[in-house]
């Protein structure tokens, strides 16, 4: 067998395509088989929905009367700073930023009520959002200093762009020490009071493409309740690291740098999160359809929790020490079980990322196709995989 | 019949001083547990009691309450979850102290259950989209 994306997007077109989720192609495959399962099924949907800090967005202002040049000078939305190292109105707001007045952790921990993820959110929310700037003024842009406030219609150009999502696989955040840790993975109770994980397991994107065989650069997707597209490779892309027989990474692997138009996306997909004692984020929806063009594809997204394993990491001394040391693995089904054994301690579990909102948007995505209503892309490029000899790189000091 | 309810009272600025905890045990023979207790700075007081005993006991002793001028509320009342932020993650689950969160399965979406909550407020900072709220 063997289909091509052209011959599922005609099926889509007559609304005759077989679409299933990354959850129901499980059973799909153990009742029918492979071959069959492959034979009949023409896409299978993923979905993700977790906090991802490598997010941010671009914004075109549009140009005030008399002109002002943003570029080089300050731009606050709601009080947090955005970027301004463009042209005259083009700004970019991250996702972690915070208000040059937010106490951040000089009382530990810290509350990182509000941020950039928060203001991306208000902005698709449809709210108004309050605009400072100051800049040098030029013969051209004679303007020093702007308050407005603005919203999302009002703008030229609002775009998503996240330079590292959907991360392949990632630690299980445990905490040795004998005092409370406020991390990036959530607040870790001492002497392994807890475990936190944060993926959606087997219906996460690059758990059924281990290879990177049919997500590539162009791949159409769910992104913030929107459409967007995979624009390249995410930061910190990893494909050479230990894998299971099955291909999946057994540590973070590959990611994905994802692009789509803001003004599509709806803020019940893009949630301001706050990571209490370490900063502010954004909760990013994503859902990437794989086209079945192959058994071995199908094989790949049969893929279940108990065959994927993730590495356990103590966050109080080896993560922030960069000590390579893991204290063991421990599978996806184990993990949603509640609770996994370290060191012989029972230890429960938990998850940053909604494994519930996973399935919906996975399940969205899987309606969108159903009514012909969103069309596969043909890669236009390969993300990078094994092959491309890729080394991941710590940042070793020189003195200077 | 015996029953168990979790009331969050408020006591305005002249009650502070007085032993109404006592009176609940002496003369309406219902056994308390203090789950938070505080006085404001404008000396309003504020408790955070689980209360049992026999139906008509508790019901008189509310009574009594209420007549000597204690605000009473059912602390499911005073803390909410804001349905429209929580994502469902499941960060809160390992850090409340009464289990007051579950997974419910198969669909893994995280079930609040008021009535176990104390309101002890842990859970308001660890939820990352903050969607957790406790209102006295």
């Amino acid at each position: 067998m063997g289909k091509t994306i052209a011959e599922i997007n005609e099926r889509i077109g007559k609304g005759q395509a077989v679409v299933v989720t990354a959850e129901e192609v499980i059973e799909i495959a153990a009742d029918k088989g492979i071959k069959e399962a492959a034979r009949e099924i023409d896409v299978v949907t993923t979905g993700t929905f977790g906090p991802m800090c490598s997010s941010g967005a671009y914004l075109n202002l549009g140009h005030s009367k008399p002109r002002i040049k943003f570029g080089g000078g300050s731009v606050y939305l709601n009080e947090v700073p955005a970027y301004t190292g463009f042209a005259a109105v083009d700004i970019f707001i991250g996702a972690t930023a915070l208000p040059d007045n937010d106490p951040q952790n000089k009382i530990h921990p810290g509350d990182f009520n509000y941020g950039g993820g928060h203001v991306i959110e208000e902005l698709v929310a449809g709210k108004d959002v309050r605009l400072v700037a100051i800049a040098h003024g030029t013969d051209c842009y004679p303007r020093k200093k702007l308050e407005t406030l603005l919203n999302i219609k009002d703008l030229n150009e609002a775009v998503l762009f996240n330079i590292r999502n959907a991360y392949q696989n990632y630690n299980v955040a445990v905490n040795l020490s004998d005092r409370t840790i406020y991390t990036y993975m959530g607040v870790l109770k001492p002497n392994l009071g807890n475990a936190n994980y944060s993926t959606a397991g087997q219906l996460s994107p690059l758990f059924n493409d281990p290879w990177y065989k049919t997500i590539g650069i162009g791949t159409k997707i769910f992104l913030g309740g929107g459409v967007g597209y995979v624009a390249w490779q995410g930061t910190q892309h990893n494909p050479a690291v230990l894998r299971g027989d099955n291909g999946v990474p057994r540590r973070p692997a590959g990611a994905l740098a994802v692009i789509g138009d803001l003004k599509q996306m709806k803020p019940q997909w893009l949630v301001g999160t706050s990571m209490f004692g370490y900063g502010c984020n954004i909760t990013v929806g994503i859902g990437v359809p794989i086209p079945i063009l192959s058994e071995e594809i199908l094989r790949y997204t049969a893929v279940r929790d108990e065959d994927i394993l993730a590495p356990i990491v103590d966050y109080a001394e080896a993560y922030p020490q960069r000590q390579p040391d893991i204290l063991g693995e421990a599978s996806y089904a184990q993990l949603k079980s509640g609770k996994i054994m370290v060191r012989e301690k029972e230890v429960p579990t938990v998850s940053l990322s909604s494994y519930a909102k996973a399935a919906e948007i996975a399940q969205t995505l899987k309606e969108w196709i159903k009514r012909g209503e969103f069309l596969l892309t043909e890669p236009v490029a390969p993300l990078p995989g094994v092959e491309a000899g890729i080394t991941f790189k710590s940042l070793e000091e020189h003195p200077i | 019949m015996t029953i168990s309810r979790r009331v969050v009272l408020h006591f305005p600025r002249l009650l502070v001083d007085q032993p109404i905890v006592y009176h609940l045990v002496k003369d309406y023979n219902l056994e308390f547990n203090i789950l938070k207790a505080s006085v404001t700075p404008k000396e309003e007081g504020l408790l955070v009691l689980e209360l049992s005993g026999e139906q008509s006991d508790y019901e008189q002793g509310m009574q009594y309450l209420t007549g000597i001028g204690v605000g009473i509320q059912l602390l499911s009342q005073n803390v909410i979850r804001n349905e429209t932020r929580c994502t469902h993650c499941g960060a809160c689950i390992t850090i409340c102290p009464t289990s007051a969160f579950t997974l419910e399965l198969p669909s893994r979406r995280v079930n609040f259950q008021a009535e176990k909550c104390i309101a002890c407020g842990l859970c308001i900072k660890p939820c990352p989209p903050r969607a957790m709220e406790v209102r006295f």
